[in-house]
């Protein structure tokens, strides 16, 4: 009965909250929607800045590969100087040169050269750029041997296949993993928040007078938080499902399982901060500090872990955020593979444990 | 009046640093954020580990996988034997890559018949997939030219000189750093400003300013002079530690920096005590600082490019400062960028800067309850 | 009061000895900043079955920390706590199930209704289903609020919130029930409402109570009254007993011919009298020995009538402070004040402040009606009012923080919104709760509110030197503001606003909470800067402030009810009926008769 009051009570405060509302429904919205639509890795339609320097019938063909390609917009200009200057201005992410020769040192021995200048300051996106020249590259070649009639003569030639996400979308693994992101919102900075604003404003002080024990308080915290983080999840699983067509290749039960224990661990985290910090300022600030930025940089969401400095990859491994994010990546794209599965979600109820069991040793149904 | 703003930025200093809390928040998570997204936000690839069907027997297979074992960009795991394996080292990320040699592939090089390097990658996360089939096509390149030369085969009829200006070995480091100089100069004048007027509120302090001869433009100096000169020294220091820990360039003139981080900062400074002003507690402010330091670093181009996102997100970025000042440190860094082309990103700053600080103003004395 | 005092119920649940709660010598020490702070000092203390102890004493006493103690909130350093006959140390959990505890800030979900909060406390406190309904309606009933049971309890007036409290609190009847100061904040009629509800407990159940107060005059409703003081227990007995200790050494003073202020200040200087307040046009002496004093220095032409009054508690509880008061606690001071330059031309009728059919409308609902009221130069004017009466709306409205919506208002003939920085430099702001920067240091503080008002070189240090001095926070001058006590609070407060030597001062509940010699003192500096002719607004629930005015303005929904001196507005209420002898018994009076008016329209 005690318990099931408590639970009420912390239900009609949640529904009759803001600032609650705003944190768990409207940043994960907000997330969401930036991440689904506002973040993508995927270049398309690069600016780039053809110079040729002689135009004719060869260069043509070459440059029309460009004009045709999806992943170029590219911009026509008639010399270097030129070309240089619309790179310094930021208008092309890079410079395809076409020297005067062209024409007749593609058919000497040692071959045309095409100098190929990307701008290097976005590391990531020139290296996609080049990716993108060499493969225009290669199968120009390509046509170029079957319409002379002859095979073309490349020594060794790569076939790459890309398993699970054939198209390379960046979508479909950045909104599967701002699941962590957001269930550690929910967990952990709405949960320390929200205990810290009772002792702020004295209800713990009353509650701690009823014969109610501290498990029970405890309990009564973590059951309305855990719904809400649950439900915090279906809603971003739906979306993530229907409005980003992200597929699910593996078992709903187990994504839900992991992101149950991932959930618990979260919550861990959030009562311990508010039972050591017991003001809502600082308690926000410490969950964004050691729950939320982590989840964010440390889980491999984003940035790879495996090529983190050691000391950083050493660190990653007490981010309850790596291992869910290992398990949600997995499931979505791959499907149930135990071999991942099973030990992130080890790890992850290891640290629930960890974290829940600690909070309830730190929680004392005193005031000193 | 100079003196009583002096008065009062006197009194926001020591009301930021006399707080242990407070200080500690102010030093601590910048340091932190800078050393972690220093080292860990990186999208270059390391040791990436990979694994090898070799199903060849000859000599040119293991001289096209030495090529790979010299790399320092792959790391080579346990050799596979047989197809199966393939979906069992994938699917449980032992290895990122799969490469598959079929029995005749020196037969088919040496006949100088395109000899087939298969390669399974994982896509899960599809960036890091695409960078590793990057690294992949560049080592092949290499060797086929290798292989041509010393097998005096027919070149290809064109071959490509890639170089990369401004940033030669493709360091996303070299990114990553001066954006994170924008990002923490923002968070830290976010933390300092959106509370400020906030918690003067809460605490009844702010009735009693208002009742002195302040006059609203000089509360708004002096609540805007703390956040200012601390977002300047921590973004000089940050610039610091960006040159001389992390080793980035800086090849562009100091005086094109600084005009951008002044402006950035007169827009951030803005913004803050837009929001504070209009906060009635410290929290709604909490809030309203987080609900606007996401949207604005996501799509600032800080770690993704603004020309990826559909064109109504890019078109909604024209009002976030944070993308123009991206553009100011990484030209200033890395290209030199000279000041008059940089005039186009330092209005916009300025604009919003002042349009905010000015609402700011006018919200202290209307914002009653 | 003492009217609904009860008649002594039979014995329930208690110790061997007859007591719910027994301390003896307990102490606790708090560790803040690498420093030991004694909160309590082998206090000893006993709560007899069935009846009201009061724990009487001023800020920072010790009273919360007593009373977590008996909670099994807190651990004490050494003694023994027994309640019901339990250890409260061992067995804090066996404890919280038989007594009801009250926080001073009571722990009302203020997004909860009233329902819900009385729901949620019967689910802690394992109230069975089936005798809720019985429960909750005698609970809204006695407590008033059967009406309002769906309103959220952040909507409700600070009285009803404090009524909610105790009947969440009460919702299984306790054994023994401690409230910590449950009248903080609460104007004087709700006030009266909680006592009648805490009486008719102990009638009807025989509950056991202990009660923490900082209002003297509620020590007289309770059976016993302990003495907190610094951490100290300067005595426990009935409060007859502490009043017979000055009875026959009180009296009420005065002189044709000479102000109260006058009167009061060579009182408080006459070595025969212990203790001197203003009360109305009469000043209210405690002399030293049992008969008046003598050698009081005034000229011979001076007509003085000395009338021997009854005792009350507050005589004896200051009398017995006074004993013990300890050398760095403040002592009495006269405030050396002289008014800026910028005085206007003196003109002794001319309205320093003026309003004129002032109005504030939020939404539909009007805070301030249709007031109007003038103040003139020197005076000490007060606006009474129950909490939402709207006299923080007219405060505001008058210091230039909130617009009005209609009518005239002036101050040194301007509007301090719209006029210049320069006009605001003219007066000075003290607020109800402590507004200044918590985290400074007393000098800090003081250095900040100098320049902020122009002050620079010699000047500046002469005047910081000057406050330092006058409002003795020299010996406290780095600590940080937050850390002093609510008294020290109050004097660097105070002296902050009169930095820039203003010709009018705002107070806004100026001495809620503090102790009733920091009252006096506070009031003694005010009634030296009316003097000087400082005109001063004050807006205040505390009936013993109110006596200091030299006219009050009582408001009432955001009406004027009344407006005069003390003395005049005690005659017209009494004009309603009922004996009227104090101020509170005035305003009571005068608010009942209002509310009488509007429910018969």
């Amino acid at each position: 009965m005690r318990l099931r009051g408590l639970v009420r009570k912390e239900f009609l405060q949640i529904l009759r909250d803001p600032s609650s509302i705003a944190i768990a429904f409207l940043m994960p919205l907000l997330l969401l929607l930036l991440f689904g639509y506002g973040v993508s890795l995927d270049a398309k339609n690069v600016p780039i800045a053809l110079v040729v320097e002689h135009p004719n019938a060869d260069t043509a063909s070459f440059t029309a590969s460009f004009q045709q390609s999806r992943y170029f917009k590219p911009l026509f200009v008639s010399n270097m100087r030129q070309a240089r200057s619309v790179l310094m201005s930021g208008r092309v992410h890079g410079i395809v040169r076409l020297a005067g020769d062209f024409s007749s040192k593609l058919r000497s021995r040692d071959g045309a050269a095409i100098q190929v200048i990307v701008n290097g300051v976005d590391a990531n996106t020139a290296r996609v750029v080049q990716g993108y020249v060499q493969s225009l590259w290669s199968l120009w070649l390509e046509q170029r041997a079957t319409s002379a009639g002859h095979k073309l003569a490349i020594p060794v030639d790569v076939r790459q296949r890309v398993w699970f996400n054939s198209e390379l979308r960046s979508r479909n693994y950045l909104v599967p993993g701002l699941l962590a992101v957001i269930m550690t919102l929910i967990g952990a900075l709405l949960t320390a928040m929200v205990v810290a604003r009772e002792w702020e404003r004295g209800t713990m002080e009353a509650l701690m007078v009823t014969p109610v024990a501290m498990r029970e308080i405890l309990l009564g915290k973590l059951i309305p938080y855990f719904v809400l983080g649950m439900g915090g999840m279906c809603l971003s699983v739906g979306m993530t499902l229907w409005l980003f067509d992200v597929p699910l290749r593996g078992s709903v039960l187990i994504l839900f399982v992991a992101a149950a224990l991932f959930l618990l661990a979260a919550l861990g985290m959030g009562l311990l901060i508010s039972i050591l910090a017991k003001n809502q300022f600082v308690a926000g600030q410490a969950a964004i500090i050691v729950t939320f930025l982590p989840a964010f940089i440390l889980s491999g969401f984003i940035f790879d872990i495996g090529s983190m400095p050691p000391f950083v990859q050493a660190l990653t491994h007490v981010i309850a955020a790596r291992y869910f994010v290992a398990i949600l990546q997995t499931l979505f794209l791959a499907g149930n593979v135990w071999s991942v599965i099973i030990p992130n979600a080890l790890a992850l109820a290891a640290m629930a444990a960890f974290f829940l069991l600690l909070s309830r040793r730190m929680a004392r149904k005193r005031l000193d | 009046m100079l003196k009583r703003i002096l008065a009062l930025v006197r009194k926001e200093f020591l009301a930021l640093f006399k707080d242990k809390k407070s200080r500690f928040i102010i030093v601590a998570p910048p340091i932190i954020q800078l050393l972690v997204f220093g080292y860990a936000a990186t999208f270059d690839l390391n040791r990436i580990p990979i694994a090898v069907l070799n199903q060849d027997s000859g000599a040119a297979s293991r001289q096209l996988l030495a090529h790979f074992r010299g790399s320092t960009n792959f790391q080579e795991i346990a050799p596979l034997h047989q197809n199966r394996d393939i979906a069992k080292t994938i699917n449980s990320k032992q290895a990122l890559l799969v490469l598959q040699l079929g029995p005749h592939f020196s037969r088919d090089l040496y006949l100088g018949k395109p000899a087939q390097l298969q390669v399974i990658v994982d896509g899960r996360n599809s960036n890091t997939a695409l960078i590793a089939l990057n690294y992949v096509h560049s080592i092949v390149l290499q060797f086929n030219n290798d292989w041509v030369k010393n097998h005096h085969g027919p070149a290809p009829p064109a071959h490509l000189q890639l170089r990369a200006w401004f940033n030669p070995n493709l360091e996303s480091r070299w990114f990553i750093v001066p954006g994170i100089i924008g990002l923490l100069t923002l968070v830290v004048t976010m933390v300092v400003t959106a509370l400020s007027v906030a918690r003067e509120r809460e605490q009844g302090t702010f009735d009693q300013l208002l009742v002195t001869p302040l006059r609203p433009v000089e509360i708004l100096l002096g609540k805007a002079l703390p956040g200012f000169v601390i977002g300047l020294l921590e973004g000089s220091l940050i610039i610091l530690v960006a040159v001389y820990w992390f080793n980035v360039p800086l090849i562009g003139n100091l005086s094109a920096l600084f005009i951008g981080i002044v402006l950035f900062l007169l827009s951030a400074v803005g913004v803050g005590l837009m929001i504070s002003s209009l906060a009635v507690t410290q929290q709604q402010g909490m809030l309203g600082a987080f609900l606007f330091l996401v949207p604005a670093i996501i799509l600032s181009g800080f770690a993704t490019p603004i020309a990826n996102m559909p064109t109504l997100v890019q078109q909604l970025t024209v009002i976030n400062p944070m993308r123009y000042f991206m553009v100011v440190l990484r030209g200033v860094f890395l290209e030199g960028t000279p000041l008059a082309l940089l005039f186009k990103q330092f209005w916009p700053m300025a604009v919003i800067g002042i349009v905010t600080l000015a609402i700011a103003a006018w919200l202290f004395r209307h914002r009653m309850q | 009061m003492n009217a609904h005092r009860p008649q002594l119920p039979p014995m329930r649940s208690a110790d061997d000895d007859g007591n719910a709660l027994t301390m003896s010598t307990i102490s606790k020490s708090f560790v803040s900043e690498g420093r030991s702070v004694k909160a309590l000092d082998e206090v000893e203390l006993r709560v007899s079955a069935g009846r009201i102890t009061g724990l009487v004493g001023p800020d920072g006493a010790g009273k919360t920390t007593l009373m977590r103690l008996a909670a099994g909130l807190l651990q004490a350093d050494t003694g023994s706590i027994r309640v019901l006959g339990l250890d409260a140390t061992r067995d804090p959990l066996m404890v919280q199930r038989s007594i009801g505890y009250m926080p001073q800030r009571f722990g009302l979900y203020e997004d909860l209704s009233v329902q819900e909060n009385l729901d949620l406390y019967a689910d802690l406190q394992g109230v069975p289903h089936a005798i809720r309904a019985q429960r909750y309606h005698d609970l809204t009933k006695m407590t008033g609020l059967e009406h309002f049971t769906r309103r959220l309890a952040g909507r409700l007036s600070g009285g009803m919130k404090q009524k909610l409290g105790l009947a969440c609190t009460l919702v299984q009847p306790p054994q023994l029930l401690l409230l910590d100061e449950p009248t903080v904040g609460v104007d004087p009629v709700s006030r009266r409402e909680l006592w009648v509800i805490i009486n008719k407990l102990i009638l009807q159940h025989g509950t056991s109570v202990l009660v923490s107060t900082a209002y003297l005059d509620e020590a007289e409703n309770c059976h016993e009254v302990a003495l907190l003081h610094n951490g100290h227990c300067l005595g426990q007995d009935t409060p007859a007993r502490f009043t017979a200790r000055v009875e026959g050494r009180t009296y009420s003073v005065s002189a044709a011919g000479l102000s109260k202020r006058a009167l009061h200040d060579v009182l408080a200087d006459t070595d025969d009298v212990v203790d001197a307040v203003v009360q109305g046009n009469h000043v209210r002496i405690v002399a030293s020995k049992n008969e008046p004093p003598k050698n009081i220095d005034l000229p011979n032409s001076v007509d003085l009538s000395i009338v021997p009054v009854p005792a009350r508690f507050e005589d004896g509880f200051v009398t017995l402070l006074r004993a013990h008061l300890r050398p760095e606690d403040p002592a009495r001071h006269h405030l050396d004040f002289k008014i800026a330059a910028t005085t206007p031309t003196r003109a002794s009728a001319d309205a320093v402040i003026q309003v004129r059919e002032l109005s504030r409308r939020f939404g539909p609902f009007y805070a301030v009606k249709n007031i109007s009221f003038a103040v003139q130069r020197g005076e000490v004017f007060g606006l009474l009012g129950a909490n939402g009466a709207g006299k923080s709306t007219t405060f505001r409205m008058l210091c230039g923080l909130l617009p009005p919506s209609s009518g005239h208002l002036s101050v040194a003939g301007l509007d301090l919104r719209r006029a210049a920085s320069a006009a605001r430099a003219r007066i000075g702001y003290m607020s109800q709760k402590f507004s200044l920067y918590g985290n400074l240091t007393v000098r800090d503080n003081l250095q900040f509110f100098s320049s902020i008002y122009g002050l620079s070189g010699a000047s500046r240090s002469d005047r910081i030197k000057w406050s330092l001095e006058q409002f003795t926070l020299d010996s406290v001058k780095d600590n940080r503001s937050i850390d002093l006590p609510l008294g020290f609070k109050q004097r660097l407060a105070l002296a902050c606003a009169l930095m820039h030597e203003p010709d009018i001062l705002f107070l806004d509940e100026p001495t809620s909470g503090v102790d009733p010699l920091a009252r006096r003192e506070f009031w003694h500096r005010i009634n030296h800067l009316a003097e000087a002719g400082v005109t001063i607004l004050v807006t205040t629930h505390f009936m013993e402030e109110a006596e200091y005015c030299d006219r009050l303005a009582i408001m009432d929904a955001g009406e004027i009810l009344a407006l005069g001196t003390p003395d005049e507005i005690k005659v017209s209420a009494a004009d309603h009926g009922g004996p009227i002898s104090t101020l509170e018994d005035a305003f009571i009076a005068l608010l009942d008769a209002n509310a009488k008016v509007r429910s018969e329209q």
